[in-house]
């Protein structure tokens, strides 16, 4: 099934170019993006059950590739990455729908969705490969069809920003390769599996801080983690909507998903080794995404650095080394995904509408305008600022809770002490999500003075049916998972566990 | 008994989820969604009566529970409920004064056009409150307690026109998460310690928990506890919250939200009485706000801030009684103080529909157009101010008898200085109470009117509005009967000092007396102008401690961001593009070419990795 899962957009992306019309191209990615979704589901049956080693992965497929190296075509799912592939799978879908309404300039729609079912494939291949080398080359086939994406349809300055995107994730793959080298030439191998299974095994202390900064620094490119976030706004800004959805959604994982299934397991010393350090600039990225998103005056680039501080909290639960830190990861990763990917898609309906996404232009009272898309906005906002009840409080309460008792070894007081700092960043997601539902969404509806003194921006029209059905599925999920977060914890807490059963507990 | 446990907050929750659903229809809905609204909350009132008339009959607490998040460690966390007869009554209470709130909306809303939202808000309101009410683990109850935050967040912005709600709609939500993050961090904390967020566990593993885990975790929890019940210094929320439709004030007042702060230090009382430091604070914080709220309740102009700081005072009370280990007498005055605020409110709500303001310097002489709503706001305020038979003096003497023991060392864990503090600042928020609700009947009742207009169009409300409030006002006279059954209820006992009861009628006597003297003296002008412009000011500006919030937290968090934002602009994004040019120069001066098209530049570094890579395969 996974192949199929693999060749069904593959080849979707290999026919788009030739479909004649857009909208005939937009249909068609459609049905290639549903079925794409359909058969992940179907990967829901194998899951489950007691977990057999390290990594029990379903649906296995092993077939030698690159006999030279070893590099074999190695691919499997288990708890770890299955709720990473079905986010994938449905947000590509929901980006398809969402396109059938809304084609961002230039059109192109064929080519449209040539790159989006490219970008799928190499998502969905990284989330499944079990081989590092078959991992790189997903990791990278990524870069390509998202670059096009943002400097073809993006914004007036979508080139230069998809051309910072491209040369930062390019210098942080190289760094990934680097590690992949550095662990086959200790170990002679590239096998997910057994090298998790090794846990380290074999490899000298300083091989394994060598390897685990390279693959670390890589994927913290990706994540991204504080310093290295600034291609981040940028990217965010300039790229067309269903770009910052499936970046924002799905292509930040791919960092923290490098880290807890290949860089963490495989070497445990050398993450042991660097984990404070990694705290650190994760409550760094908390703390200074927050206070970024407080002056933020562009809506797209005060979501892209509310991304930052999410993701923040993801790395922080994976610097603890723990299970609960790990499992509190992976449920922020996916609730980011969802309520990230819920508000890139509600502020980007809200700048094709009046083309600007400037915060005092804008101006408040979206509410009243337009009560489908403002309460959205709501929704996706209270979601992000991590309400109880809503899919995002979980993953960040549970990181907090797994800072209180890092994996043995670690500092234990730095931990607290970061998770105190971690904690005022909270309050100021709280504080930036509410001064933009301020100025944006609820207050007096000032478009009507507006339109007086401006010459108007016409009349605009609520959510469309379509936009809802793109829309509506994300909202049920951050309701489900934020009343019965088990959904995603009881896939990943078997399987994780297993994983980190290296670091004692 | 646990499924009604389990029903009774998806009752309202369901009526809310529907009435949003009536909402996008408009105020065409109006009818449907009043019906909805009270079928969900009336249902789950009368499913209240069976519930709290088992509960506390109940030798031990009942509980049942479904895991739903699995932290991956030795914790979990499940959707649970706890019925014991604190919770059994609370809850009767909640979903009495939310049908009275709800029954009363239908007609206070009657020309409002986003009616249906504002009753599906006040549904989910309720649901939240009785979530947090029967929740039996910590961190569940976080779900109840914050969607209150939310709910209270949309409907005091209801008013969206009004230039004063959206910003007071902020502070409230924002104010009360600051609070809550630590609220977090101490349920966090008490669960990685007593390895479970179950509170019938947490509480048993109490003695074995160390005394400092024990403190920073009370105290944290205070923190959360300190903004939802509006304590100092978190309190600032709260007079604010007056831009909110009248009804909501008396929904956030009395059953939900500051409630349920006061609910949750009751809940895990023994956790905090195994903390001397934490009572220290919490008498500290209760004495301090008690006094503080009197004042500025004494400085207001509008009816409603009046109430609103007097709500403040008042939660002082409770929250200084649990300081001083009086539990049962903490809980009585939350059940009494339900029951009178509610009736305050509402009575300022018709008030405001009948007279068109709430300003008490263009009110006055109002008892004769609106006799009822006069009598029933006097019921209201010797319930409050404490003068028998209303229910007030029962559960304010309780209170003050309560900190008298423990200022004379009888309540072991508590430090007999705490009941003194407490004591204290109760007798004298007994004066002020006196002073502030005599000077709101006077300038908003008697007299005569100062704007001849306004008190000339003033009538009564209809029967929807009035029903409500009598009822309300027969229950803020009455519930000193709960006296004799509550400490069998509830366990713990209440006792009622004559000595401390005369000294407090003494008091409440010379607060009344003063005010009423200053007035008569010239009934057109304001009772507390002797005090002199500056106290006065002073005093209507709840002594500057939003102002002091502003300056010391508020605007360095703000030069912080801009700061930050420059640093990412100019540092951090600054290097990024530094060593982009760089390399652009180094790379012209190496292939003396033009700056390569990106395709080139990704193979080269691609090739380049690869021979890196290679190079380390091969020299292993």
């Amino acid at each position: 099934m996974i192949v199929v899962l693999l060749a069904l957009p593959f080849a979707g992306a290999m026919l788009a170019p030739l479909v004649r019309g857009d909208r005939a191209a937009r249909w068609f990615g459609v049905a290639v993006t549903a079925m794409t979704f359909a058969v992940s589901l179907t990967l829901l049956s194998g899951i489950g059950g007691p977990v057999r080693g390290t990594v029990d992965a379903r649906h296995a497929i092993d077939v030698p590739w690159i006999p030279a190296l070893g590099v074999r075509f190695h691919v499997g799912v288990d708890g770890v990455s299955l709720p990473l592939v079905l986010l994938t799978t449905l947000l590509c879908l929901l980006s398809a729908i969402y396109t059938l309404t809304a084609l961002p300039a230039p059109g192109k729609a064929p080519l449209l969705t040539c790159v989006v079912l490219a970008t799928e494939v190499g998502m969905l291949g990284t989330f499944v490969a079990l081989d590092l080398v078959l991992f790189f080359v997903f990791f990278e086939v990524v870069l390509l069809p998202m670059y096009v994406l943002i400097a073809v349809w993006g914004g007036p300055g979508g080139r230069a920003a998809a051309l910072k995107f491209v040369l930062y994730t390019l210098l942080g793959s190289v760094l990934v390769l680097v590690g992949i080298g550095t662990v086959y030439a200790a170990t002679g191998s590239v096998d997910v599996v057994a090298l998790s299974g090794r846990g380290g095994a074999g490899i000298a202390h300083g091989t394994q801080v060598a390897a685990f900064l390279a693959l670390f620094a890589g994927f913290a490119v990706k994540a991204p983690l504080y310093p290295l976030h600034t291609w981040l706004p940028d990217a965010h800004t300039e790229a067309p909507t269903v770009g910052s959805v499936l970046l924002a959604g799905v292509l930040l994982k791919m960092g923290t998903y490098g880290l807890v299934r290949v860089a963490v397991p495989i070497l445990p010393d050398g993450a042991r080794a660097i984990a404070p350090a990694m705290a650190v600039l994760a409550v760094a990225g908390i703390v200074v995404g927050s206070l970024n998103c407080l002056v933020q005056r562009d809506v797209k680039r005060l979501i892209a650095y509310s991304s930052v501080g999410h993701m923040g909290f993801v790395l922080l639960g994976i610097a603890t080394l723990t299970p609960t830190g790990i499992n509190a990861a992976l449920l922020a990763n996916i609730a980011h995904g969802i309520i990230t990917g819920l508000l890139f898609f509600a502020v980007g309906a809200v700048k094709d509408r009046y083309h600007t996404a400037d915060l005092p232009t804008l101006g408040s009272g979206l509410m009243a305008r337009l009560p489908v898309l403002g309460g959205l906005l709501l929704v996706g906002s209270v979601a992000s600022l991590g309400l109880p009840g809503l899919a995002g409080f979980w993953g960040e309460a549970f990181v907090l809770l797994s800072a209180f008792q890092p994996a043995s070894g670690l500092p234990g007081s730095l931990f607290t002490a970061l998770l105190v700092v971690a904690g005022v960043g909270a309050a100021l997601t709280a504080a930036y999500f509410l001064r933009l539902l301020r100025m944006l969404v609820t207050g007096p509806d000032v478009s009507a003075a507006a339109a007086e003194t401006s010459g108007g921006v016409g009349v605009v029209a609520d959510a469309n049916r379509v936009e809802l059905l793109a829309w509506l599925p994300l909202v049920l999920l951050a309701v489900a998972i934020g009343l019965y977060p088990k959904l995603v914890l009881g896939l990943t807490e078997a399987p994780v566990r297993a994983l980190m059963g290296v670091f004692g507990s | 008994m646990t499924r009604t446990a389990w029903v009774l907050p998806l009752l309202p929750f369901v009526a809310a989820l529907v009435g949003l659903g009536l909402a996008i229809r408009g105020p065409a809905a109006r009818r449907v969604a009043a019906i909805v609204a009270a079928l969900g909350t009336g249902s789950a009132a009368v499913l209240a009566i069976p519930l709290a008339a088992g509960a506390v009959r109940l030798a031990g607490p009942v509980q049942a529970a479904v895991e739903i998040a699995p932290t991956g460690g030795a914790l979990t966390v499940s959707a649970s409920t706890l019925v014991d007869p604190l919770a059994g009554i609370v809850a009767l209470m909640v979903c009495w004064v939310a049908l009275a709130v709800q029954l009363y909306s239908v007609e206070y809303l009657g020309t409002d056009a986003r009616y249906p939202t504002f009753a599906a808000e006040v549904s989910l309101f309720t649901a939240a409150m009785l979530a947090v009410v029967l929740s039996g683990d910590l961190l569940a109850l976080l779900i109840g307690w914050e969607v209150m935050g939310l709910c209270s967040y949309l409907l005091i912005g209801h008013y969206r026109e009004l230039p004063e709600a959206p910003p007071a709609a902020l502070k409230a939500f924002l104010v009360t998460r600051v609070g809550d993050v630590g609220f977090l961090l101490g349920v966090l904390l008490l669960g990685r310690h007593a390895h479970t967020f179950r509170i019938t566990e947490v509480l048993a593993a109490v003695p074995s928990l160390s005394p400092g885990v024990l403190t920073a975790a009370t105290l944290l929890i205070a923190l959360g506890v300190a903004g939802k019940s509006a304590q100092f210094p978190l309190h600032t929320w709260l007079p604010d919250a007056m831009a909110g439709p009248t009804p909501i004030s008396a929904l956030i007042h009395a059953a939900t939200m500051v409630a349920a702060g006061i609910y949750v230090v009751l809940r895990l009382h023994p956790a905090f009485a195994a903390a001397p430091t934490t009572l220290g604070v919490l008498a500290v914080v209760a004495a301090v706000t008690m006094v503080l709220g009197g004042l500025a309740a004494l400085g207001q102009d509008d009816i409603k801030r009046v109430l609103a700081w007097s709500t403040v005072s008042q939660l002082a009370y409770m929250l200084g009684a649990a300081a001083v280990g009086a539990v049962t007498a903490s809980a009585f005055h939350l059940l009494t103080h339900a029951a009178f605020k509610a009736l305050l409110f509402l009575a300022a709500g018709a008030v405001l529909h009948g007279a068109g303001t709430g300003s008490m310097s263009r009110l006055g002489g109002l008892r004769h157009r609106m006799p009822v709503t006069f009598w029933v706001t006097v019921v209201g305020a010797l319930a409050l101010a404490g003068v028998p038979p209303a229910s007030g003096a029962f559960s304010k003497e309780s209170v003050l008898d309560g900190a008298y023991a423990a200022a004379h060392g009888e309540v072991p864990g508590v430090a007999p200085w705490t009941g003194w503090l407490v004591l204290a600042a109760g007798l004298l928020t007994v004066l002020l109470t006196a002073a502030y609700l005599t000077r709101l009947l006077l300038r908003t009742f008697l007299g005569v009117a100062r704007e001849p207009a306004a008190a000339g169009a003033a009538h009564e409300p209809g029967r929807l509005m009035s029903w409500p409030v009598l009822a309300l006002a027969v229950a803020a006279a009455g519930l000193g009967v709960l006296t004799g059954p509550l400490p069998r209820w509830l366990g713990g006992s209440l006792r009622l000092d004559a000595g401390l009861t005369v000294v407090s009628l003494l008091l409440v006597a010379t607060g009344a007396g003063v005010t009423y003297l200053q007035w008569r003296a010239d009934p057109a002008a304001d009772p507390i102008r002797r005090l002199g412009p500056r106290l006065t000011a002073a005093l209507a500006a709840g002594l500057y401690v939003d102002r002091a919030q502003q300056a010391l937290v508020v605007r360095p968090v703000q030069a912080v961001a801009r700061l930050a934002s420059t640093a990412d602009r100019e540092v951090v994004d600054g290097a990024v593009r530094g060593t982009g040019r760089a390399t652009v120069r180094l790379g012209r001066l190496l292939a003396r070419a033009q700056l390569p098209d990106v395709q080139r530049y990704a193979t080269g570094v691609v090739v380049g990795s690869i021979l890196v890579a290679v190079a380390v395969v091969v020299t292993r």
